[in-house]
């Protein structure tokens, strides 16, 4: 019965922590205004160092920057809101925004992007826009962008024949079992698809254009012939044995590339960097980055739009201070500030043409990807949703049920999910 | 009247630490028993209104998730094989390091007490590395005796076994400091005794040492199944209750359910259903003892 004392502890913690920042402030800055902004993971770390240029230019306006690490991040934001004490600003994976909400714990700020010059909607990618509007209204402003493509080993692939990365599935099949068929006595795959990974089969659905959900998002779409093909072609990876199984196979996932133990991976930005650090200096012309390949010939494979944005707390008592730290850390010179000091790629197109973007050989994949990017369904309860999606793909994969039992047993574990969604929609 | 007096000193001195008592837990837990029966959720946290009183169905839909028996039937598996070897092997450790033969006995019971205090976090990462099937300890010890390579953690048959033996290893050492405290309860003169009358070693455990020691048996059989149903830590940091969800505890699955869903009612139905058990297994488990003393 432990767990009935941790909401208790968590409000107390909150307590001491707030009672912290109202002592914390030195008498010197009580005559303006301070706002408090939670930013997560590196980009808590690192935004401190765009916070004096921000302060020189609105005097009286003084920034508190608190870094909460991304595994606590949800749960603080939750605990945060129910103990009424979420900060002026915060930064949220754009997927929550549905979730925050329903809470009615962020701020519309259709008001104030309309009077803004640099917060435009022609600004950023339209995917990414998208996913921070909802009821047609703007509840966050993207800061950073996020989505799925393909890195690969171009040894590896030129080996098997292949002097380009895959375009289409066919392709990508492929390329798949030259690179099994081509290689070492070594046991090796072309492809690592993490089991604990929702991203790849929910992104070859949105590939064959399945819209996952259905009526309003009311029930689940996943039998759905576009899912099913989708579906089937993940699990496939793992029934020819292009993709191994399990997890546990890659514990150093860098160390595995580079022993060619796989070829092809699906993963975002951060793992640019990464590479660059930890692939051996020997491999570091033999990687790069492509956009996923997509079912049809000619149309490119849509991919996941993510990445983190701005929102502004309902509760908060200096909004438009708030909104002057938001648009400031949109500005297109302090996202490539942002872009120096943490790898994050900017939500401002126009960020893009600097020459530290443009030269990243890397990026320029992120770039074209990021023009075909589809939101996922905007509902609360998506994340579980997702967790249901990545059960029955392990299974599926490792043959303990069928793609089509699989996909129904899906769609009822989401049919209850969505239970409460309906009533609500009933009821209002 | 010295009654009034009494009564103002229990009041005193009992009053603070049962007013902690009742804020901290009778009020959570029977917050959490209603709660059982409503569908707090997400919603509900932004609205009450959005709350409803639905009376067992929680109850009726947790009986019907195919999830919750495969958490049930993986807590059970973990309780009936990992509760009575990790007792064994308690006793079996506390036996050896009761014994006259064994030198630097003070040093082996800190040894085999380390695990208990180790962070399980920073216990966990060396294990991942043991059970890893390519270049892990555990398979290149098996490789020399020319057993195939077991994906232990990544396997859904070999994964729970692997929780229950790091289970083991690291909780043996608390049950096995008990056993001892029982074991030197236990008056040298007996075994004497039985030596002189020319009972062999396995005899004098069976007629003397089991028989005597079945106080504390009892204690940490009820200890051990009460921490076993509470499996949590163990899959939560080796294997996150995967793979194909073979080391899904109950326990993780209310964790689940209520810190990362917010499905807090549904969640509380668990924890009401895992104490029923509890408290069903640990009657149980006196009754038999008691049955067994008469």
């Amino acid at each position: 019965m432990k767990e009935a004392y941790l909401p208790g502890i968590l409000a107390a913690a909150l307590l001491a922590s707030s009672a912290v920042w109202t002592t914390g402030c030195s008498p010197a800055q009580e005559k303006g205004t301070a706002i408090h902004f939670w930013a997560l993971g590196a980009e808590g770390e690192n935004v401190q160092q765009l916070v004096p240029e921000f302060e020189r230019r609105n005097p009286g306006i003084h920034v508190q920057v608190h870094a909460i690490p991304w595994t606590a991040a949800h749960e603080k934001l939750l605990t945060a809101y129910a103990g009424n004490s979420l900060p002026d600003v915060f930064q949220l994976g754009n997927t929550w925004i549905p979730e925050f909400l329903t809470l009615h714990a962020i701020e519309p700020l259709d008001t104030m992007a309309a009077q803004s010059r640099i917060v435009r909607p022609d600004a950023y990618f339209s995917g990414i826009w998208e996913t921070n509007r909802a009821d047609g209204r703007l509840y966050g402003v993207p800061w950073y962008v996020d989505t799925r493509v393909l890195f690969y080993r171009t040894d590896i692939l030129a080996r098997a024949g292949f002097t380009h990365p895959p375009r289409t599935w066919d392709e990508w099949d492929q390329i798949c079992r030259r690179i099994v068929e081509t290689g070492g006595p070594e046991e090796h795959f072309a492809m690592l698809l993490p089991t604990s990974e929702w991203a790849p089969p929910v992104i070859l659905g949105m590939q064959t254009g399945s819209a996952l959900l259905k009526d309003d998002n009311c029930y689940g779409n996943f039998s759905g012939e576009q899912f099913h093909k989708a579906f089937a072609f993940y699990t496939e990876f793992f029934r020819r044995k292009y993709a191994p199984i399990g997890l546990m196979n890659v514990v150093n996932l860098y160390q595995s590339l580079a022993e060619g133990y796989f070829a092809m991976y699906i993963s975002g930005p951060w793992n640019i960097g990464e590479f660059r650090h930890r692939l051996p200096a020997a491999l570091q012309d033999k990687w790069m980055t492509a956009p996923l390949p997509g079912p049809d010939p000619g149309k490119p494979g849509v991919s996941l739009a993510g990445g983190s944005s701005l929102a502004i707390a309902a509760s908060s008592t200096n909004k438009d201070a708030a909104w002057r730290l938001v648009e400031f850390l949109s500005e297109p010179a302090q996202q490539l500030t942002f872009y120096k000091l943490t790898g994050d790629l900017p939500a401002q197109v126009s960020a893009w043409n600097d020459t530290a973007l443009a030269h990243n050989q890397y990026a320029r994949a992120f770039f074209d990807q990021l023009n075909a990017v589809v939101s996922p369904p905007k509902i609360p309860q998506w994340e579980q949703i997702a967790m249901k999606v990545q059960d029955y793909a392990e299974i599926a994969s490792r043959g303990t049920m069928s793609t089509e039992d699989a996909l129904a047993a899906l769609d009822r574990d989401v049919n209850v999910i969505l239970e409460k969604r309906r009533w609500m929609i009933h009821a209002r | 009247m010295p009654g009034d007096g009494r009564t103002r000193a229990l009041v005193v001195f009992l009053g603070p630490a049962l007013a902690a008592i009742g804020l901290f837990f009778f009020v959570p837990v029977l917050a959490a028993f209603i709660m059982s029966f409503t569908d707090f959720d997400i919603y509900s946290l932004g609205d009450f209104r959005y709350a409803r009183f639905v009376g067992l169905r929680n109850y009726l839909q947790l009986f019907e998730d195919p999830l919750f028996w495969k958490a049930m039937g993986n807590t059970v598996y973990f309780l009936i094989v990992g509760g009575p070897l990790s007792i064994a092997v308690s006793l079996g450790a506390a036996v050896l390091l009761q014994s006259r033969l064994v030198r630097f006995q003070s040093f082996f019971r800190f040894v085999y007490f380390a695990p208990v205090v180790t962070t399980l976090v920073a216990v966990a990462i060396v294990w991942r590395f043991i059970y890893h099937p390519r270049f892990g300890l555990l398979n290149f010890f098996l490789s020399l005796v020319g057993v195939h390579m077991i994906d232990w953690l990544g396997d859904p048959h070999w994964a729970m076994p692997a929780i229950i033996v790091l289970a083991i290893w690291k909780n043996f050492g608390y049950n096995m400091i008990i056993f001892i405290a029982g074991l030197q309860n236990i008056p040298a003169s007996m075994y004497e005794a039985a030596s002189i009358d020319g009972a062999n070693a396995w005899q004098r455990f069976r007629r003397i040492t089991l028989p005597l020691l079945a106080p504390t048996t009892v204690f940490i059989a009820i200890i051990t199944m009460i921490g076993y149903f509470q499996l949590f830590a163990e899959p939560y940091v080796m294997t996150q209750g995967g793979p194909l969800n073979s080391t899904l505890s109950i326990v993780l699955l209310m964790y689940q359910q209520g810190f990362r869903w917010w499905n807090m009612g549904y969640s509380a139905a668990i924890a009401f259903v895992l104490f029923a058990c509890i408290l069903v297994v640990s009657v149980i488990q006196t009754r038999l003892q008691r049955g067994r003393g008469e």
